[in-house]
């Protein structure tokens, strides 16, 4: 019964905080209500018992959204982030979107056959299972996602750097140190 | 008292020990502090409670436009955030939730301060302010990196993230003695996300105090507190992961724990004092470009003694 309390306070947390990331006029306020939305779903996984995947889903969250802060900064010139502002932009499609990946999730999460489970309930090392299962079955998926994953993330931090090695280190590439406006602390 | 029994009057200790170590940590920076001005030393130790009648009854002082409620969440966060991480650390034989991800949920505690300094700095609708907030942030994304992988070594020799069984596992070798350069580098985290000593320039004079400049009261008491904390909760930390815990000869487990954690938190402030500030975007190149790799390394040859041990 208590579970049943604590579980559906957290999802009302979740969305409702959801729903203030659209609904606040601060870049600021939005950033830490999605924060707060997904620690609510953090802790939800861990009253699964999903260890792992709960402590490290609000370690990664929180962290997120403080990069989302230094990206906000770093590659935003004027600014904006920095006053208020509507958080809302493209409603119609934006709506559209919406309401068809929620369609699409809610059904699948419906609909699936989803499988039986085969170990008994607590005796089994979670964190292991999960371990297992990236490091043995699944290992070839995440050797191909990760790489693609981490060039994407390459690929966007080229495209949004203002200042890139030619800037740095002359047309020549043949610069001693490199022209930074902040100087390292290793002169790289 | 039966275990069980202790171990339920723990959870209402814990708190009260945190405070008290907490609280001698800033009696022994205020004795160095009255020391290095010509003061007597024990005036300067009892500067910390003085500060604790002052600051509770200054009034709040509110700038133009301030974001009040991230502000306070900001400011009351790093208790907040100590107390949480105290749960996991096992004090002698008794800990508040052993936990087998302890080693994740400390680090997850971690990254929370970096929310909560940014909130600070965010609040208070203050240039000085939000510099020290961006400060912590260009810090943070420095050390982060190389403790969490010094937070690994530990549960890969252990091979657990129970963290008493991280404790249990050092009880014929403490992990300092082959894994020194984690222990260093978790050290020196402590003191960036404490945001104290050579890494508390998110706070520091030249940005007229940064993200303390414009809080006040309450509000500046909590803050101020939530960083010895934060340090306390360190030094009892790196007791239990690198340190052996409890262990030593005759006396209790719990008395180990004490003292090693009053000595380690000393050390803390003792040497934090002999440095000057770390600017964040000098920290930055050498903690990716040698503090990262150096890391991995001493990862890597734990991992293959591990293995090679079977």
């Amino acid at each position: 019964m208590l579970s049943i309390i604590i579980f559906s306070a957290l999802a009302i947390v979740a969305v409702v905080s959801g729903i203030a990331v659209f609904r606040v006029d601060s870049m600021a306020r939005a950033t830490y209500a999605l924060a707060v939305s997904f620690v609510a779903v953090g802790v939800m996984l861990l009253m699964f018992d999903l260890d792992y995947i709960g402590v490290i889903t609000i370690l990664m969250m929180v962290m997120e959204m403080a990069i989302m802060a230094i990206y906000m900064i770093m590659f935003m010139g004027m600014n904006p982030a920095l006053m208020p502002m509507s958080m809302v932009h493209n409603n119609r499609w934006s709506a559209i979107l919406a309401t068809g990946t929620f369609l699409l999730l809610a059904g699948g999460a419906v609909l699936v056959p989803w499988p039986a489970r085969s170990g008994s309930v607590g005796t089994e090392d979670l964190t292991m299972a999960l371990g297992e299962a990236l490091m043995g079955s699944k290992m070839l998926v995440m050797l191909t996602v990760s790489p693609i994953l981490f060039a994407t993330i390459v690929a966007a931090l080229v495209l949004a750097n203002p200042r890139g090695r030619y800037d740095r280190w002359g047309d020549n590439l043949q610069r001693a140190t490199p022209d930074d406006p902040q100087q390292g602390g290793l002169g790289k | 008292m039966t275990g069980e029994g202790m171990n339920q009057a723990w959870v209402l200790l814990a708190p009260v020990l945190l405070g008290a170590i907490a609280l001698a940590g800033a009696a022994l920076n205020g004795a160095l502090a009255a020391r290095a001005e010509g003061r007597p030393a024990l005036s300067g130790s009892a500067r910390p409670m003085l500060e604790v009648v002052r600051l509770m009854r200054q009034r709040r002082r509110v700038t133009v436009a301030a974001d009040r409620l991230l502000w306070r969440i900001g400011g009351m966060a790093l208790l907040v955030i100590a107390l949480l991480k105290t749960a996991v650390i096992p004090f002698g034989p008794w800990i508040l939730a052993d936990i087998p991800v302890g080693l994740v949920w400390f680090n997850a505690m971690d990254v929370m301060v970096w929310a909560a300094i940014w909130l600070m700095g965010w609040g208070a609708n203050s240039a000085h302010a939000l510099a020290g907030g961006y400060r912590f942030l260009a810090q943070a994304a420095s050390y982060e990196l190389p403790l969490m992988f010094a937070l690994v070594t530990p549960a890969v020799a252990a091979q657990s993230l129970r963290v008493s069984e991280i404790v249990d596992a050092q009880q014929s070798l403490w992990f300092v003695v082959w894994m020194p350069v984690a222990f260093l580098v978790f050290c020196a985290s402590v003191l960036a996300f404490s945001a104290w000593g050579p890494f508390a320039t998110a706070a520091s004079g030249d940005i007229a105090g940064g993200i303390l400049t414009e809080v006040s009261g309450v509000d500046r008491l909590l803050i101020l507190a939530g960083r010895y904390a934060l340090l306390a909760t360190g030094a009892a930390f790196a007791v239990a992961l690198f340190l052996g815990g409890g262990a030593g000869p005759l006396l209790p487990e719990w008395f180990w724990t004490l003292v090693k954690t009053l000595a380690v938190l000393a050390v803390f402030i003792v040497v934090s004092r002999r440095f000057s500030g770390v600017r964040p975007d000098r920290l930055a190149e050498v903690a990716w470009v040698i503090g990262l790799p150096i890391m991995l390394l001493q990862t890597l040859v734990v991992s293959i003694i591990v293995a090679v041990r079977g």
